[in-house]
């Protein structure tokens, strides 16, 4: 990540805090419609968000969601406590999913996350292992002025 | 079409306070799976949904939806009422099945 970051800020994600899964990503799309982006952007950054929220919710023992506003783009980087990924490509593939039936009764957990925020990125970064977890790096390209992205 | 206009066809009731019935509902979306909203490049104006725990009203925001019409006579607990209605997210409930919903508004709008 080269460049000092226009402004940054650290969720907290708690581990099964199905409650209050979700906060963090609309705590995001509130900064960045702030900060003046334009809404096809907020709209991709905040479902890439919550998808990766909601995973760490469910399956990464809990973690942290960082945001980075950069002149050129909006990263977020979300690391978790869990077990890792087994197989990457098997996880990327839609309806993949090794959910629970508690995650299924919120909604999600149907195979569609990792997909999701692929789908919703410019550049998707997996870092995962049984020792330390996963980490996200999901890159969404724009300008702070609210140009649409290419 | 107007949401007065969908409240009278799926005989819904009001959840939330102050929903604005003039409101233009453009387009509609039905599911009880929120990544497959979240997965729509334009998930509409209106969700359709069974699921009725905070999930859908935080889905709802993050892809700027304005109504979500509970169907199954199911309604939601009193603190995601109070969470739409933070985000001026209108709620409201019909005893309808999904596809009778469906059904119906689709038979009004073609």
């Amino acid at each position: 990540m080269p460049g000092k970051a226009l402004f940054q800020k650290t969720f907290t994600i708690k581990k099964d805090d199905f409650a209050n899964a979700g906060e963090a990503s609309v705590q995001i799309k509130n900064i960045l419609k702030d900060v003046g982006f334009d809404s096809s952007v907020i709209r991709r950054v905040a479902v890439a968000s919550y998808e990766a929220e909601m995973n760490v919710v469910m399956y990464g023992g809990g973690g942290n969601v960082r945001l980075a506003v950069n002149p050129d783009n909006v990263m977020l980087v979300v690391e978790d406590k869990g077990p890792g990924i087994p197989d990457v490509d098997q996880a990327m593939q839609e309806g993949f999913s090794t959910a629970t039936d508690e995650m299924r009764e919120m909604g999600f957990g149907a195979g569609m996350g990792l997909p999701n925020i692929k789908r919703n990125s410019d550049d998707l970064k997996i870092i995962t292992s049984p020792d330390s977890g996963t980490r996200l790096e999901i890159c969404i390209r724009s300008s702070v002025s609210g140009t649409e992205e290419n | 079409m107007k949401l007065e206009k969908i409240k009278e066809l799926l005989q819904a009731e009001e959840l939330t306070s102050g929903i604005d019935l003039n409101l233009e509902i453009a387009s509609a979306r039905a599911s009880d799976l929120m990544s497959d909203v979240l997965s729509s490049s334009h998930a509409g104006d209106l969700l359709l949904t069974g699921l009725v725990n905070a999930q859908a009203v935080r889905t709802a925001n993050v892809v700027d939806m304005k109504v979500i019409i509970f169907v199954r006579d199911k309604a939601p607990a009193a603190d995601t009422i109070q969470l739409a209605e933070q985000w001026n997210i209108h709620l409201l409930a019909t005893k309808k099945s999904m596809l009778e919903a469906c059904g119906l508004l689709w038979a009004a709008l073609y």
